[in-house]
């Protein structure tokens, strides 16, 4: 399963990549990253079929996560199934969730991420 | 006619008398002139018949001359010296006149009129004199009443500024305590505006922190396994990513730390030392925090930051605290343009906040620019002054740019200037010399 990774904070990949060594160990999961909304657009261009997850942070400099989700759900719903998307937020405000949702993400989860809980999401995304 | 004589010197000691009433002289002399002039009047009808003819001419003028010459040694008619003078003229008169008809008493009877008339001009000389001096005299008084009044219209008029300057001088400490204290006040006001960037900046690096020095303990675990199966290769790799956890932790620990002391900095009084600094160091930090700090109180808002920093730019002496808190005010003032844009509507709209820093001879230059509602024409010349504020009552203190130009222009020799056009940019540029004299 690929998962993309939308972030402005370069240190999360590490931070994945540790987290799911296992995972990526077995073959089960292979993530790759994007710094920017923009980048995570230019990598979908070609890759938008393999990528079956994508985890993007809201605040971003530039593109945000939102207009990110809008672009996506635009553009890369086809062929199905589109992707899955989670929105990552250090403001889990119920305005940043509405405004998740009515554009179409599948979840939202909060910063500090915790890394338990994505994994149980992830084996019920496979499942 | 010597009868004239007697006159003149009966009416000298008349005036003499009068001039010195109302006076503290009066007492000494008040006597001593009414006898004086009783005695010239008996005089006059007693010699006649005591002395003999060729004697009697002489005795008017010898008295007047006697009273003349006394008055005018005496110190305390000074004042009517030019008065008694006028005299002379009938004492030199009456003299002439004795003599001439002592020894040609011919040629006296012959012109006979001519020193009558001689006699009468000197004496109506003393009268003319008299009344001139008079009109002069109550003309002086008038003055000196004048002048009197003048004075004491001065005196209060001078007291009543004195006052005045002294509440006036009340009032600027007064203000001077005041401008500390609203000085204080903006500080704390924008420190509070701040608080949710920096909370959330702070937030970032600690969850770093956290997830970091979490997954080592989750590493070690695993190294510990791969070590009883004999894996040495991966237990290597997996104390290398170890290894890279524990920088990271340090690295995001040195970050919050520098943004919590950062925020003590902007609280704190300034304390005039001026250091060398790293403006692009500076200006980064806190365009985040304007930038978190806005966001923390609008979500959906977004903007693009761009940074151009010279990277050679030299250090620069100035006060970090203030230079930032111009800087923040900057920032803080582009990102809300840009959000009063947004607000208008447009969907294409993308607010763009720059900052670069350029390195020219002796002086760097820092440009603050966004896309934002820009500057009206009508108001660009007022955005300095105090209390000056396009934002909603309540909301802006009116004194971010007009403290700003105080620490750029008066704190470091600096310049600011701004550059904008109405519904399209705005773009401040702040000039400061490389080394600053305090």
């Amino acid at each position: 399963m690929k998962i993309l990774v939308v972030d402005d904070e370069a240190d999360v990949q590490p931070l994945f990549l540790q987290r799911f060594r296992k995972e990526i160990r077995n073959n089960e999961i292979e993530f790759d990253f994007a710094l920017s909304g923009e980048d995570a657009l230019k990598y979908l261009e070609d890759k938008h079929s393999e990528v079956v997850l994508i985890l993007s942070d809201i605040n971003m400099p530039g593109m945000s996560g939102i207009e990110l989700l809008g672009h996506i759900r635009e553009d890369f719903g086809d062929p199905p199934p589109p992707p899955v998307v989670m929105m990552v937020t250090a403001y889990g405000d119920e305005e940043n969730y509405k405004q998740a949702m009515d554009k179409g993400a599948n979840d939202f989860l909060t910063k500090p991420l915790d890394f338990d809980l994505l994994k149980q999401k992830l084996k019920n995304l496979t499942a | 006619m010597y009868f004239f004589v007697y006159i003149g010197a009966f009416l000298l000691l008349t005036r003499l008398r009068t001039s010195v009433k109302y006076t503290e002289l009066f007492d000494k002399w008040n006597q001593t002139l009414r006898w004086a002039a009783i005695g010239v009047a008996v005089s006059f009808f007693l010699f006649e018949k005591i002395f003999p003819d060729e004697i009697t001419p002489f005795l008017g003028p010898l008295i007047l001359g006697f009273i003349v010459a006394y008055t005018l040694k005496e110190p305390d008619f000074k004042p009517l010296k030019s008065f008694i003078n006028t005299h002379l003229p009938l004492v030199i008169v009456g003299f002439l006149d004795a003599v001439v008809d002592l020894i040609t008493p011919k040629f006296y009877a012959e012109y006979d009129d001519y020193f009558q008339i001689g006699v009468l001009l000197a004496f109506l000389w003393i009268f003319a004199r008299w009344a001139s001096t008079k009109k002069q005299q109550q003309e002086l008084r008038m003055m000196s009443v004048k002048k009197d009044e003048l004075e004491a219209v001065v005196a209060e008029r001078t007291a009543e500024l004195t006052k005045q300057r002294n509440e006036l001088q009340d009032l600027v400490k007064e203000l001077k305590a005041t401008q500390a204290q609203l000085i204080q006040s903006e500080k704390m006001a924008s420190l509070g505006e701040l608080t949710a960037g920096i909370a959330h900046e702070i937030q970032n690096p600690l969850n770093f922190v956290n997830n970091f020095s979490e997954v080592s303990a989750e590493l070690i675990d695993e190294m510990e396994e791969e070590l009883e199966k004999g894996d040495k290769e991966e237990a290597l790799a997996i104390a290398a990513d170890i290894k890279q956890n524990l920088e990271k932790i340090r690295h995001h620990g040195k970050r919050a730390d520098g943004i919590v002391k950062g925020m003590l900095q902007h609280s704190r009084q300034s304390n005039n030392v001026k250091e060398a600094t790293d403006i692009n160091k500076l200006a980064d930090e806190y365009l985040r925090l304007a930038y978190h700090g806005l966001r923390a109180k609008d979500k959906s808002f977004n903007a693009e930051l761009i940074t151009r920093f010279s990277e050679n730019l030299p250090l620069v002496e100035v006060l970090p605290q203030d230079v930032g808190r111009v800087l923040l005010n900057l920032f803080t003032n582009a990102f809300y343009a840009t959000q009063q844009k947004q607000k208008q509507g447009d969907p294409k709209y993308r607010p763009v906040v720059e900052v670069a820093t350029i390195a020219k001879k002796g002086m760097i230059e820092v440009f603050v620019r966004d896309n934002g509602t820009g500057i009206p024409e009508h108001i660009k010349d007022k955005i300095m002054q105090p209390f000056f504020t396009t934002k909603p009552t309540g909301e802006g203190t009116g004194l971010g740019l007009s403290l700003s130009y105080d620490i750029i222009v008066k704190g470091h020799n600096g310049k600011i200037d701004v550059q904008t056009k109405e519904g399209e940019y705005t773009e401040f540029v702040i000039c400061i010399p490389l080394s600053v004299k305090n």
